[in-house]
C-alpha cells in the first residue's frame, strides 16, 4: 500500500511538472507580511517568510498563553465562590464560551474590532494610546545606548530577587521568622531599572503617536487581528482551563481546608498555601494540552488574515505549488513547538509534584 | 460599716446583714429555679432563613462578599438591559434590506428570507425534504443509542447501524459517482442526485459532524488498542498515526485534503470534497479518541486482564466483554468533550471554501442589501445552533456519568 501510494505521488509529480526538495526555500517570496517581528520584506525568501510566520506563531501563542492561564485561574477560583451571583455569572461565561466554535468567535472579535470608528476618529486615552479600525496604536519605546545599563539592572534585581526569597526560605525553616520576601523582591524588580533609568538621564523615550491630517503617525502598531485573535484564544482557552483548575481543586479533600481554618490560616493562605499546591497536581498535565491545543488554534488566523505560519505557508504554497514541502515544513515546526512545551511543562511537573517519602 | 459590694460572697456581721442576705438567697433561688413547663419553639430569627437567610448566607455574608455581589450586580446591569434591548426591544424585524433596519438595535428582517441559507445552504428548494426527513429520522436513532429503556431496543440498535446510510442515500440520492461533465451519474430509485458541493448551512456542520462522531469511536478504539499492542509494528503504526494527527493542526490536515490527497491518488480518480473533509476530520478526531480511551485502559488493574485470560477467553473476546465496557465507562467525559470538539471543528471548513452555518453568516454579512447591519446578529444565530447542541451533549454527559457510576459515594 506504501509502495501504490509513492508511486503515485511519484507520477503525479511528474505530470504537474513539480520539483520535490526544499530548493524553493531560498527564491525570493515576492509577497509582503504586514505583521513581523524582524526584518522582511517582498525581496527576501520565502524561508525567511516561514521564520516570520512562525515567529507570529509564537507570539499569538505566547500572549494567548499567559492571559489564558490568568483568565482560567480567576474563574476557576471564582467559579466555586461561596457567593451565588458571581458562580453563576461565570458560569454562565464558561459554559457559553466553550460551546461555541472558537473559529466563530474569532471571526467574531475581528468585525467588532473592524467596526470600530476610522483612524481620523480614533477613540483616544490621554491622546497616547489609540483605538481604531487600524488596531491599537501604542507609544514605541526608542532605547539610546544608554539603556543596556536598565538591562543589565533588571537582570541583577531578578537575580537579587530570586536569592533573597531562597535565602527568606531558608531562614524560615530554620528560626520561622518571616521576611516579606516576595514584596521586596517585586520592589528590587520594578525599583532598581527605574532608578538606574534616572541615574542615566532617561534612555529609554517613547515615539508617542501623533495624529497627523490623515493618519496617526509613529508609534507601535498593534493589528486588530492579533487583538482579535489574542482574545478570542485568551478567553476560549481560559474557559476550558477554569474547568481544570475547578476539576483540580475539587480534588482537594475537603479536610485540607477545614485542618486549615484549624490552624487558624485565613481563606487566602488556605487557598495559596494549602489548596492550590496540591491542586496543581491534578492541574498541570491537562493544563499543558491546553496550552497545545491553544497554540495549535492559532492557527486559524489564516480565516482573518492574521499572518501566522500557516497562513504565510498557504501563501507560499500557492505561489510556489510545493505542496509536500511546505506541509511538512508545518508539521515539524507545529511537532516541535509541542514538543518544547510539553518539555516545559513536564519539568515544571516534576518540581511540584508530590515528593513520597 | 461597709455594705457587701460582691454578689454571691455575703458576709454575716450583724442582724441587718443577715436580712440581706436571706433576701439574695431568695432572688438566686427565683433566678435560677427551673420551669416545670417548656417554652414553646420559637421560629429562627428572619436572617437566617427564607429569602433574607439566603440572601445573607450567599450573597452578603461578610463585606467581602458583599463587594463580590456588588460587582456582579453591576456586571449584570451594564449587560443585561442592553443586551435584551438591543436583540429584543429595540430591533427591527421586517424589511427587505438592511436600509429598512433602522432602529436602533439588532436587525432580525433578513431571518424569515434566509434562513433556510443557513440551514440547507445551496440544497435544491424543492428538495428541503429530504433533509428534514432525515432529520426526523435522526430523532430515533440517537435516541436508541442514548437511552436504554425503549421499546424493541433489539430493532432500534440495528436501525441506528443501519441509519448512515439511509441518512447518505436520501441526501445525495446517487451513488457519488461523476460523469465527464462533473454531474452525478445516475439517481438511485427516482431520485434526483444532489452533488454535495450543494451542501451547506447547518446541515453541513451536522452531516460533517455526525459522520465524525460515527466513525471516530471505533477507530479511536482500534488505534487506542493498536498502541498497546505487543506487535512492535501495529503499535508504531498507531503510535506514529496518532502522534503525528496531534502535533499539527486541523487547518493543515484539511489543505492536506484538498491538496495533496489527489497527489497520492492514481491519476484521473478523484474524491468527493466533503468525503475528504470528513476524512480529514475523522482522522483528526480518531487520534484525541484514542488517547482518551487509552487513559481509560490503563485505568483497568492488570487483574481484570489477567482473570479474563484465565477464564480462557481470546483476545477480542476479553477485550469486548471485560475490558472495554468498563474502559470506555471511565472514559465518557473525555469521548463526549473529543465529540463536542470534533463538532465544533466542522466550522473550519470555511477555510476550504465549503459553506457551512458561519460561511452562510459570512455571505450575508458581505452581501450588498444587507452589508453592516446584521453583522452581530448572524453571528448569535449561527452561536446559539452550537451552544444548544454542545451544551446538551455535555450535559448528557454527566447525566451518564451518574448513571454509570456504581460506587456511589
Amino acid at each position: 500500500m506504501i509502495a501504490f501510494i509513492v508511486s503515485n505521488t511519484v507520477a503525479n509529480l511528474q505530470r504537474y511538472g513539480l520539483s520535490s526538495g526544499y530548493g524553493f526555500l531560498f527564491n525570493t517570496s515576492a509577497f509582503d507580511i504586514n505583521q513581523r517581528l524582524i526584518a522582511y520584506d517582498s525581496t527576501h525568501t520565502y524561508g525567511r517568510a516561514f521564520i516570520v510566520g512562525g515567529l507570529n506563531t509564537v507570539l499569538v501563542a505566547a500572549l494567548g498563553i499567559v492571559t489564558a492561564t490568568i483568565i482560567g485561574f480567576l474563574a476557576g477560583i471564582l467559579r466555586l465562590s461561596k457567593n451565588f451571583l458571581v458562580s453563576r455569572l461565570v458560569t454562565v461565561y464558561v459554559e457559553f464560551t466553550r460551546n461555541v466554535p472558537l473559529l466563530l468567535q474569532i471571526i467574531f472579535w475581528w468585525v467588532i474590532l473592524l467596526a470600530l470608528p476610522r483612524v481620523r476618529n480614533s477613540i483616544s486615552v490621554a491622546d497616547t494610546f489609540y483605538l481604531n479600525n487600524r488596531g491599537v496604536q501604542l507609544p514605541a519605546p526608542v532605547f539610546a545606548q544608554a539603556a543596556i545599563g536598565i538591562l543589565v539592572a533588571l537582570i541583577v534585581a531578578v537575580v537579587a530577587a530570586v536569592l533573597l526569597v531562597r535565602w527568606a526560605r531558608a531562614r524560615q525553616e530554620r528560626t520561622g521568622e518571616k521576611f516579606p520576601a516576595g514584596w521586596t523582591g517585586l520592589a528590587l524588580i520594578v525599583g532598581l531599572p527605574l532608578a538606574m533609568y534616572f541615574i542615566l538621564g532617561r534612555p529609554v523615550t517613547f515615539d508617542v503617536p501623533v495624529m497627523g491630517r490623515f493618519n496617526l503617525q509613529g508609534g507601535f502598531t498593534v493589528t486588530p487581528e492579533l487583538v482579535a485573535l489574542w482574545i478570542a484564544l485568551a478567553t476560549y482557552t481560559g474557559a476550558f482551563i477554569s474547568e481544570i483548575v475547578r476539576a483540580g481543586i475539587l480534588s482537594v479533600g475537603r479536610g485540607q481546608t477545614e485542618a486549615a481554618g484549624a490552624l487558624g490560616l485565613p481563606p487566602w493562605l488556605t487557598m495559596r498555601k494549602v489548596i492550590l499546591p496540591q491542586a496543581l497536581r491534578a492541574i498541570v498535565p491537562p493544563l499543558t494540552s491546553q496550552y497545545l491545543n491553544l497554540t495549535k488554534n492559532s492557527s486559524l488566523a489564516v480565516a482573518i488574515g492574521y499572518q501566522d505560519l500557516v497562513s504565510v505557508g498557504n501563501t507560499i504554497l500557492n505561489q510556489s505549488g510545493q505542496a509536500l514541502e511546505v506541509i511538512s515544513i508545518f508539521m515539524i515546526i507545529y511537532l516541535s513547538l509541542s514538543l518544547l512545551t510539553s518539555a516545559l511543562m513536564n519539568w515544571y511537573n516534576r518540581r511540584i509534584a508530590l515528593v513520597e517519602r | 460599716m461597709t455594705t457587701s459590694g460582691s454578689k454571691g460572697s455575703p458576709e454575716p456581721s450583724g442582724s441587718v446583714k443577715k436580712s440581706e442576705a436571706a433576701a439574695k438567697a431568695s432572688a438566686e433561688r427565683a433566678f435560677f429555679r427551673s420551669r416545670a413547663d417548656m417554652l414553646p419553639g420559637r421560629p429562627a430569627p428572619v436572617t437566617t432563613i427564607g429569602v433574607l437567610g439566603w440572601l445573607r448566607a450567599n450573597l452578603f455574608s461578610d463585606w467581602k462578599n458583599t463587594l463580590l455581589t456588588l460587582v456582579g450586580l453591576l456586571v449584570l446591569w451594564r449587560v443585561v438591559p442592553p443586551l435584551l434591548g438591543w436583540a429584543i426591544f429595540n430591533a427591527d424585524f421586517s424589511g427587505t434590506t438592511g436600509a429598512e433596519c433602522t432602529a436602533a438595535g439588532a436587525c432580525w428582517a433578513w431571518l424569515d428570507q434566509r434562513i433556510n441559507q443557513f440551514l440547507y445552504g445551496f440544497y435544491p428548494a424543492d428538495s428541503y425534504w429530504r433533509v428534514n426527513v432525515a432529520m426526523v429520522l435522526l430523532i430515533p436513532a440517537v435516541a436508541y443509542v442514548l437511552f436504554d429503556k425503549l421499546p424493541y431496543a433489539r430493532y432500534g440498535r440495528w436501525y441506528s447501524l443501519a441509519y448512515p446510510v439511509i441518512a447518505a442515500f436520501l441526501l445525495v440520492g446517487a451513488l457519488p459517482v461523476y460523469d465527464a461533465q462533473g454531474e452525478l451519474a445516475g439517481s438511485l430509485f427516482g431520485f434526483r442526485g444532489i452533488p454535495t458541493d450543494r451542501f451547506g448551512g447547518f446541515m453541513l456542520n451536522l452531516v460533517a459532524g455526525l459522520a465524525g462522531i460515527v466513525l471516530s469511536l471505533p477507530i479511536g478504539i482500534m488505534l487506542a488498542l493498536g498502541r498497546r499492542s505487543k506487535l512492535p509494528a501495529v503499535r508504531f503504526a498507531a503510535v506514529g498515526f496518532i502522534e503525528v494527527i496531534r502535533g499539527v493542526p486541523l487547518i493543515t490536515l484539511l489543505f492536506v485534503a484538498i491538496i495533496i490527497l489527489e497527489l497520492f491518488l492514481p491519476a484521473g480518480f478523484s474524491l468527493d470534497q466533503l468525503i475528504r473533509v470528513m476524512v480529514m476530520i475523522t482522522a483528526f478526531s480518531s487520534a484525541y479518541m484514542a488517547e482518551v480511551i487509552r487513559g481509560g485502559l490503563q485505568a483497568i488493574p492488570n487483574g481484570q486482564f489477567e482473570a479474563a485470560q484465565a477464564m480462557g477467553l481470546s483476545y477480542w473476546k476479553m477485550m469486548r466483554l471485560v475490558i472495554l465496557p468498563q474502559a470506555l465507562k471511565i472514559a465518557i467525559p473525555g469521548i463526549v468533550n473529543t465529540f463536542i470538539g470534533l463538532f465544533k471543528d466542522t466550522t473550519l471548513v470555511v477555510t476550504i471554501g465549503l459553506f457551512d452555518i458561519l460561511g452562510q453568516a459570512r455571505l450575508l454579512q458581505t452581501n450588498p442589501d444587507w452589508i453592516g447591519e446584521v453583522d452581530h446578529e448572524t453571528f448569535l444565530l449561527a452561536a446559539l445552533f452550537f451552544f444548544v447542541i454542545c451544551f446538551s451533549m455535555s450535559r448528557y454527559s454527566i447525566n451518564l456519568e451518574r448513571r454509570l457510576d456504581t460506587t456511589r459515594r
